[in-house]
């Protein structure tokens, strides 16, 4: 196949996603246990790439957890969205931008619902009017922030400090990547590289400097899978998928994975300490486990950001051997300096997993 | 080792590459007409013992195919070896002759 054709399809797996004047949503998940990915993806917007973002104060869930748990109906979920549009079209902003994956998946889902039922549209709109007394407009443009450091990933790397390679050994970093099913598996031709060649997490490690790891569960769930975790009985079948990818990606030695979802990345994190605590069992040669990064972590220390600052203490799995190979510096005495300057007791140490 | 209120579930996917084909091999060189099923399932619909037991030929074909030997004995128990199976087989597999040998097989096996 000749080079222009390659070029002509690939194109059809692109999308389109806006320039600037973004309304930013927060993630439920995120905000709590990676909450420096998100302050780190409006400081990269805004002092990286000058783009203006609005961090909306009286924003609020979109449903997500309890509608795909069949909790919350999906007339509470559209009304639910309508009003974070509200807010949207009041700050006059067109373009939307979700932290988190799974609202991406919701609010792609709602917008497309109303295309296709305007019946529906007409019934949110009243409900939002007669429980708030708001109207809105949806938006013009839905994209996902990965996709927006994707789309500036080359902008960026002229200004990192560091890049994906080992420091010891000259070679890149094997990096494992993983997307979110609610990414591009709910409505294919919204994720770059559509469901079949997901590239929004591989285009951006290729170009700072990684080497993407290709394994053969590459694909298959994080283990996530809302209401298989929500009661403790079946929490099994989740750590179960979460466990057959580290199986599959084992052999490939990864240096760390990362994700561009708030569940991924909490699952194939914790997941670890689970399975080393359950099986003393771990999937690097060391026993200190996989480091799982968000997209905003890996460009934030490769931008020379503070890792502390960056909230990489947080994860399970602790980061400083990863960061010792790329060669970024950090001061392990004020790893756990809470906001307000105080040092925070240390974590309780897990009795498998190093730390 | 802490306990979380749940265990990890076992993966039910079968891995070809770990599987012992040796039941398989033997059966093959026993009966060679075996390995010309198409799946069609005839057999299973004809069988008598099927009518009354939840005895499938073509399901047991399948788990020997892939290697699940579990409980395969105790279900080629409950052929009655009529051979109405092998009278309506469109691709002529000895059936008849096909439990007889997996249920040999499977009892060396088992010893």
């Amino acid at each position: 196949m000749d080079e222009s054709k390659n070029k002509r399809y690939w194109n059809e797996y692109q999308k389109e996603i806006a320039d600037d004047k973004f309304f930013y949503e927060r993630s439920c998940i995120r905000q709590t246990f990676f909450p420096g990915s998100e302050a780190a993806f409006l400081k990269i917007m805004r002092e990286e790439l000058g783009k203006d973002i609005r961090d909306e104060a009286n924003q609020h869930t979109c449903t997500g957890i309890g509608y795909h748990s069949d909790i919350v109906p999906l007339e509470t979920t559209m009304t639910v969205v309508a009003r974070l549009f509200s807010l949207m079209t009041d700050a006059g902003y067109e373009n939307y931008v979700p932290s988190c994956v799974t609202s991406f998946g919701i609010f792609t889902e709602m917008v497309e619902m109303w295309k296709e039922h305007p019946e529906m549209l007409e019934k949110t709109r009243k409900y939002l009017k007669e429980a708030t007394g708001r109207d809105f407009e949806a938006p013009k443009n839905i994209a996902h922030p990965s996709d927006i450091i994707y789309k500036y990933r080359f902008e960026l790397k002229e200004k990192m400090k560091y890049q994906l390679v080992n420091r010891f050994t000259g070679k890149p970093l094997r990096v494992v990547e993983h997307i979110g099913c609610h990414y591009a598996k709910i409505f294919p031709e919204k994720g770059i590289g559509k469901a079949e060649f997901p590239y929004v997490l591989a285009g951006m490690i290729e170009a700072w400097g990684g080497e993407v790891v290709d394994y053969p569960e590459r694909r298959h769930c994080c283990g996530f899978g809302f209401r298989h975790y929500l009661l403790q009985e079946n929490r099994g079948y989740s750590v179960a998928n979460t466990k057959k990818k580290f199986e599959s990606m084992e052999p490939f030695e990864p240096d760390f994975i990362v994700t561009n979802c708030p569940g991924c990345s909490m699952f194939m994190d914790k997941w670890q300490y689970t399975i080393a605590e359950m099986e003393n069992k771990t999937y690097d040669k060391d026993g200190y486990g996989i480091p799982v990064l968000t997209y905003e972590e890996m460009a934030g220390m490769l931008l020379g950001y503070d890792p502390w600052k960056l909230g990489m203490q947080l994860h399970q799995v602790q980061v400083e051997n990863l960061l010792d190979k790329i060669g970024i510096p950090y001061k392990p005495n004020e790893k756990y300096r809470g906001a307000n300057g105080e040092i925070l007791p240390s974590p309780e140490k897990p009795m498998n997993l190093k730390v | 080792m802490r306990k979380f209120g749940f265990s990890i579930s076992q993966t039910r996917s079968i891995d070809l590459d770990q599987i012992d084909f040796s039941c398989l091999d033997e059966l093959r060189e026993a009966v060679p007409t075996f390995m010309v099923c198409i799946n069609c399932g005839a057999c299973t619909a004809t069988c008598s013992a099927q009518q009354f037991s939840d005895f499938n030929i073509r399901k047991i074909k399948t788990m020997l195919m892939q290697g699940q030997y579990e409980g395969l004995a105790k279900q080629l128990d409950k052929c009655m070896l009529c051979g109405k199976c092998t009278l309506v087989c469109p691709r002529e597999v000895n059936l008849r002759n096909s439990i007889v040998n997996m249920r040999r097989i499977l009892t060396k096996k088992n010893k």
